[in-house]
C-alpha cells in the first residue's frame, strides 16, 4: 500500500521558491487553456493578447500602473495590519471614505475658504491628509471596538464598508451631484489644481505616494522600534504585554496608519483618474489589496511587484474581452484560475508531498 | 514481576534523522502491558522524538514498530496521530493542546470519528464524569479550559486519551506542570490504568519520580538507547550516571550577606485571578537587597498571581508594591521594567518568548526601547546582534545563531535566554534589581537546572532583591533565605530554611497558620 502524506518543510530550499510559484501559474494556465478551448478560442493566442494588453508597449503599460496605484497602496494597509494578526478586511470602506474626503476637500474647500491658493502645492497635500485622516478615522472606530471591548475586527471592518460605499454613492447621487450634469450621477469636475500630475496616458503622480509608502512601512517594519512592538504582537501576544509593550496603543495607531493608506488609494483614484466623485471608486481594491499582501507575504517592497502583476492580469484581462471578443466572464475565470493555483501552491513551499511505501502489513 | 507480562509496544532500531541532528539512533524499546514505563533522558536525548514515532507524528527513518494485537506482536505502520489512534496509542503532550474557549466535554470530541450530527453533551459529559471517578481525576465536564488550572488541564488530556480508546498511553513530562501532591494524586491514577492492562510510557528526566513511578526504566543519551533496567534492582546515582554520562554536583554555594535594605515591600496585595474570583487576599512579603525570598505553594494558591501582579501585568484591587522606596502601585509593566522589576515568567512560551522570532528580537525585548539598540524611533538591529552575541556567550545558551527563531532551542536553553535577557536588564540599577522568578527550573534536564540555579544565587550575591516561585521544595530550601508559604492567596508564614523542615512548610502549604 502506498500512501501520499504532507510534511511540513523545516526550512524551505531555495529552487522551491521559485519552482513552486511558476508551476502554480503554469497549471493554471493549463487549466484556463482547457476552457479556453472549450469556449473555441485558441489558448495560446488568448494568453498572448493577455500579456499583449497588459505589459506590450507604452499605453498598455502605463494602464497598468494605473490599475496597480491603488493595489499597491491598499496592499500595504492590509500587510500592516495582517502583521499585528489584526484583520482589516475594510480597505475596501476606508479606500472610499479617502476618496469621498478628497473630493470634499476639492469641490468645497475653494467656495468656503477662498483666500486658500487655489494651487496643486496646497491642494494636493490637503487632500491627501483629508483622505488618509478619513480612512483612518473610518478605521479607528472598528479598533477601538477590538482594543477595548474585544470586538472582532473581521466583522466590523467588513460592515464598514458595505456603510462607506452606500455613504458615497448617496453623495454623488444626490447631494453632491453635479446640477450641470445632464441628470448623470457624479460630482462635478475639480479643478485642475486639485489634479494629480500625469507622466504620460493616465499615469500619474499616484504611484510615487504608493511606492513611498511601501519604502516607508520597509523602513518601520525593518529599522524601527515600532515595527518590533507590531511583530511582537503579532507573534505573541501576551510576550508583548510582558515586554512593557501597550497592545491596545498599538493596535489604534497599527489601524489608524492602515486605514489611512487605503484612504490614500481614495484620494489617488479620484484626484488622478476620475477627477471628480463618481461611480468606479468602489470596484473591490480594498479585497484585491488582501490578495496583493497574502501573495507579498505581507512583505511592503514585494506588495509593489505583486500589485504590478495582479494589475497586469487584470488589465489583460479586460483587453482579450476587447480584442477577441471573449465574454468578461471567461476572463474573469481565467483571473480567478491563476490566483486560485498561486494562493494554493503556496502550500507546497511549506509542505512537502512523501510518498510512503508501506510493507503490506 | 513485569518479566511475565506480555509485550504491549516493541521498536526496534529506531532512527530518526532531522537536517543536521541525529535524535534517535538505532534505539529498542520494550513496554509491556500493565507497566509504567519510564523513558529518562536529558533534554535533547531523543525522548520526545521515540515518542512522537510512536504516536504517528514523525516516521522513523529506519526501524520497525510492532503492537499487540489479539494475542501476538503484529508489525504496524503509523502513519498518522489519528492513525496511533485507532491503534490504541494516546499521546498526552508536554505543551497541552486544547482549545482553551471551548468546553473540557467539547475537547473530548474534537476530532473525533464518529461523533453523531446531534450532539448530546449531556452523555460525553457522564462518561468523563464517570472516568474520573474511575481513576480518581475529576474535572468539571462544563468548565472551559481557560478556567482551569495547569493541573486541571493536564487531567482532560489524559482524560481525552482514555476516552479515544488508548491502552498505550504516553505520558511527555507530566510532573513538569504538578505540585507533589498532584504528582502523587497522578501516579495512584497512572497505578489504576495499569492495573487494568494499560501499558504507559512516562517520559521524564526527574529521578526521584521515575523511582517511585516506573517499574522499569530505559534510558537515552544522546539519541542512543544506554540501558533498560528493573527500577527495583537500581537507584538514583546510576541513572543520574546513566543519563548525564558523569558525576552531579549537588548543591550550590551562597555567599554571606547583609539584609539591611528592603528593595521590595508588597503591603496588603489584594488581585483577581482570571476567573474573577480574589487570587490574592492582603499579601504582605519583604525582599531584601541580595535575598532570595523563596514562595511555596500548592499550585494555584496565588502564585501566578502574585507574580503578575508585582510585575504591572495583573491589576492590583487593594494594597500596595514599593520598589526601593518609591511607591509602585498600579504601575503599567513598562513602567515596572523601568523600575528595575525583572521577571522570569512561568510559561516560557507563552509568556516569556515570542517562539517564532529570532533569538536576537527575544534578547531584546527589555532593552530595545534604549540606546544603545535605540536610536529615537529607529532600532539598530546590527547592535541587537551583537548584542544577543554577548549574551549568548555569557550565559552559554546553546543555539546555532541569533537569527534562530526561539522556538527551536531546547527548553534549557529558552530558559536560559531568558534569564540572560532579564539579569542584564536587572544590572542597570546599581541599587539593586528585583527577581521575580516564577519556576525557573521546571520541566529542565539535571545540567540546565545546575545552570540556572547557579545564576539566580549569583544575582542574589550581586545584590538582586530575588522573589523565586517554586514547587520544588528542595530547591526553595536549597536557594532562599527565607521562605513565604502562600495559601489561598495568604501567605501562612514565612520560614527560614536553617530553622524548618519540609513537613512544617507542607503544614503551612495545607494552611495551617503558623502561630
Amino acid at each position: 500500500m502506498t500512501t501520499l502524506k504532507f510534511e511540513k518543510r523545516l526550512t524551505t530550499p531555495t529552487y522551491v521558491k521559485w519552482s513552486v510559484p511558476v508551476g502554480s501559474l503554469m497549471l493554471a494556465l493549463a487549466a484556463g487553456g482547457v476552457l479556453l478551448i472549450a469556449v473555441g478560442v485558441n489558448p495560446f493566442t488568448a494568453y498572448g493578447a493577455m500579456i499583449e494588453g497588459a505589459y506590450g508597449g507604452r499605453t498598455a503599460l502605463t494602464e497598468t500602473l494605473v490599475r496597480a496605484t491603488p493595489l499597491i497602496l491598499t496592499g500595504l494597509s492590509v500587510a500592516l495590519a495582517f502583521r499585528m494578526l489584526f484583520w482589516n478586511i475594510g480597505a475596501e470602506g476606508q479606500l472610499v471614505m479617502g476618496g469621498v474626503a478628497a473630493s470634499g476637500v476639492a469641490l468645497f474647500l475653494p467656495e468656503a475658504a477662498p483666500s486658500i491658493p487655489q494651487s496643486p502645492w496646497v491642494y494636493l497635500p490637503l487632500m491627501g491628509l483629508a483622505a488618509l485622516l478619513a480612512g483612518a478615522l473610518w478605521g479607528l472606530v472598528p479598533a477601538l471596538l477590538k482594543s477595548s471591548l474585544g470586538v472582532n475586527e473581521i466583522i466590523t471592518t467588513l460592515m464598514f464598508n458595505y456603510v462607506a460605499i452606500l455613504f458615497y454613492q448617496y453623495l454623488f447621487t444626490d447631494p453632491w451631484k453635479d446640477p450641470a450634469g445632464f441628470g448623470f450621477p457624479g460630482s462635478a469636475e475639480f479643478g485642475q489644481f486639485a489634479w494629480l500630475p500625469r507622466f504620460s496616458g493616465r499615469l500619474n503622480f499616484g504611484i510615487l505616494v504608493g511606492v513611498g509608502s511601501a519604502v516607508f512601512l520597509w523602513l518601520v517594519f525593518s529599522k524601527s522600534k515600532w515595527g518590533y512592538e507590531i511583530a511582537l504582537i503579532g507573534e505573541n501576544e501576551r510576550a508583548a504585554r510582558y515586554a512593557g509593550v501597550s497592545v491596545f496603543r498599538n493596535i489604534v495607531l497599527v489601524m489608524v496608519v492602515s486605514a489611512g493608506l487605503a484612504g490614500l488609494a481614495g484620494f489617488a483614484e479620484v484626484s488622478g483618474i476620475s477627477h471628480k466623485l463618481q461611480q468606479g471608486l468602489a470596484v473591490g481594491n480594498g479585497f484585491s489589496g488582501i490578495i496583493v499582501a497574502w501573495l507579498a507575504k505581507l512583505r511592503p517592497l514585494r506588495v509593489i511587484w505583486v500589485a504590478i502583476l495582479l494589475a497586469g492580469l487584470f488589465v489583460g484581462g479586460d483587453q482579450i474581452q476587447i480584442t477577441l471578443g471573449l465574454p468578461a466572464s471567461i476572463s474573469q475565470v481565467l483571473q480567478g484560475a491563476i490566483l486560485l493555483f498561486v494562493l494554493g501552491g503556496d502550500i507546497f513551499s511549506r509542505y512537502r508531498l512523501r510518498l510512503i511505501r508501506g510493507d503490506g502489513s | 514481576m513485569t518479566d511475565q507480562l506480555p509485550v504491549a509496544v516493541r521498536m526496534e532500531g529506531i532512527t530518526k534523522r532531522f537536517p543536521g541532528v541525529l535524535a534517535n539512533e538505532d534505539v529498542d524499546l520494550e513496554v509491556r502491558t500493565g507497566e509504567i514505563h519510564a523513558l529518562l533522558g536529558e533534554n535533547g536525548a531523543g525522548k520526545s522524538t521515540l515518542m512522537s514515532v510512536l504516536c504517528g507524528l514523525y516516521r522513523q527513518d529506519e526501524g520497525a514498530i510492532s503492537l499487540l494485537s489479539n494475542g501476538g506482536l503484529r508489525r504496524v505502520d503509523i502513519g498518522s496521530p489519528r492513525h496511533a489512534i485507532e491503534l490504541g496509542i494516546g499521546m498526552v503532550h508536554q505543551h497541552f493542546k486544547l482549545v482553551r474557549t471551548q468546553t473540557v466535554a467539547e475537547n473530548m470530541i474534537i476530532g473525533m470519528d464518529g461523533v453523531p450530527f446531534r450532539l448530546d453533551m449531556s452523555q460525553v459529559a457522564a462518561d468523563i464524569r464517570e472516568l474520573g471517578e474511575r481513576y480518581d481525576m475529576l474535572v468539571d465536564p462544563t468548565a472551559a479550559i481557560w478556567q482551569l488550572s495547569v493541573g486541571e488541564q493536564q487531567r482532560v488530556e489524559i482524560l481525552k486519551v482514555l476516552y479515544r480508546g488508548a491502552n498505550t498511553l504516553i505520558l511527555d513530562e507530566p510532573t513538569a506542570v504538578l505540585t507533589p501532591q498532584e504528582s502523587g494524586q497522578l501516579g495512584s491514577a497512572l497505578r489504576a490504568m495499569v492495573a487494568e492492562g494499560k501499558a504507559i510510557v512516562f517520559i521524564s528526566h526527574k529521578l526521584d519520580e521515575v523511582i517511585s513511578f516506573a517499574d522499569r526504566v530505559t534510558v537515552l543519551r544522546q539519541g542512543r538507547n544506554v540501558a533498560t533496567l528493573d527500577v527495583g534492582s537500581t537507584n538514583k546515582h546510576e541513572l543520574a550516571r546513566l543519563m548525564v554520562g558523569r558525576e552531579l554536583a549537588t548543591g550550590v554555594p551562597k555567599g554571606d550577606r547583609e539584609l539591611d535594605q528592603p528593595v521590595l515591600v508588597v503591603d496588603g496585595l489584594e488581585a483577581l485571578g482570571d476567573r474573577g474570583l480574589p487570587a490574592l487576599r492582603g499579601v504582605d512579603l519583604t525582599a531584601m537587597r541580595g535575598e532570595v525570598v523563596g514562595i511555596a505553594g500548592v499550585a494555584g494558591n496565588g502564585q501566578q498571581e502574585l507574580a503578575e501582579a508585582i510585575t504591572g501585568l495583573r491589576r492590583i484591587t487593594a494594597g500596595k508594591v514599593t520598589v526601593r522606596g518609591v511607591d509602585c502601585t498600579g504601575k503599567t509593566p513598562r513602567q515596572m521594567i523601568e523600575a528595575g522589576v525583572c521577571h522570569v515568567p512561568g510559561d516560557r512560551l507563552g509568556v516569556g518568548l515570542a517562539g517564532n522570532l529570532p533569538v536576537a528580537d527575544n534578547l531584546a525585548m527589555k532593552t530595545y526601547r534604549r540606546r544603545p539598540l535605540a536610536r529615537g524611533p529607529f532600532l539598530d538591529r546590527k547592535k541587537m546582534g551583537s548584542q544577543a552575541k554577548r549574551m549568548i556567550d555569557e550565559f552559554g545558551v546553546l543555539t546555532p545563531g541569533p537569527a534562530t527563531p526561539a522556538r527551536n532551542l531546547s527548553g534549557g536553553n529558552q530558559q536560559k535566554a531568558i534569564l540572560a535577557r532579564e539579569i542584564s536588564a536587572g544590572r542597570d540599577f546599581e541599587s539593586g534589581a528585583v527577581l521575580v522568578a516564577a519556576y525557573p527550573t521546571r520541566g529542565l534536564d539535571v545540567g540546565a537546572i545546575e545552570a540556572v540555579r547557579a545564576r539566580i544565587v549569583a544575582e542574589r550575591d550581586r545584590g538582586t532583591a530575588v522573589v523565586l516561585i517554586s514547587e520544588d521544595l528542595d530547591e526553595l530550601m536549597m536557594l532562599s533565605d527565607r521562605i513565604a508559604v502562600l495559601h489561598g492567596g495568604q501567605v501562612m508564614g514565612v520560614v527560614e530554611p536553617a530553622s524548618t523542615t519540609i513537613e512544617e512548610i507542607g503544614l503551612l502549604m495545607a494552611g495551617e497558620r503558623r502561630s
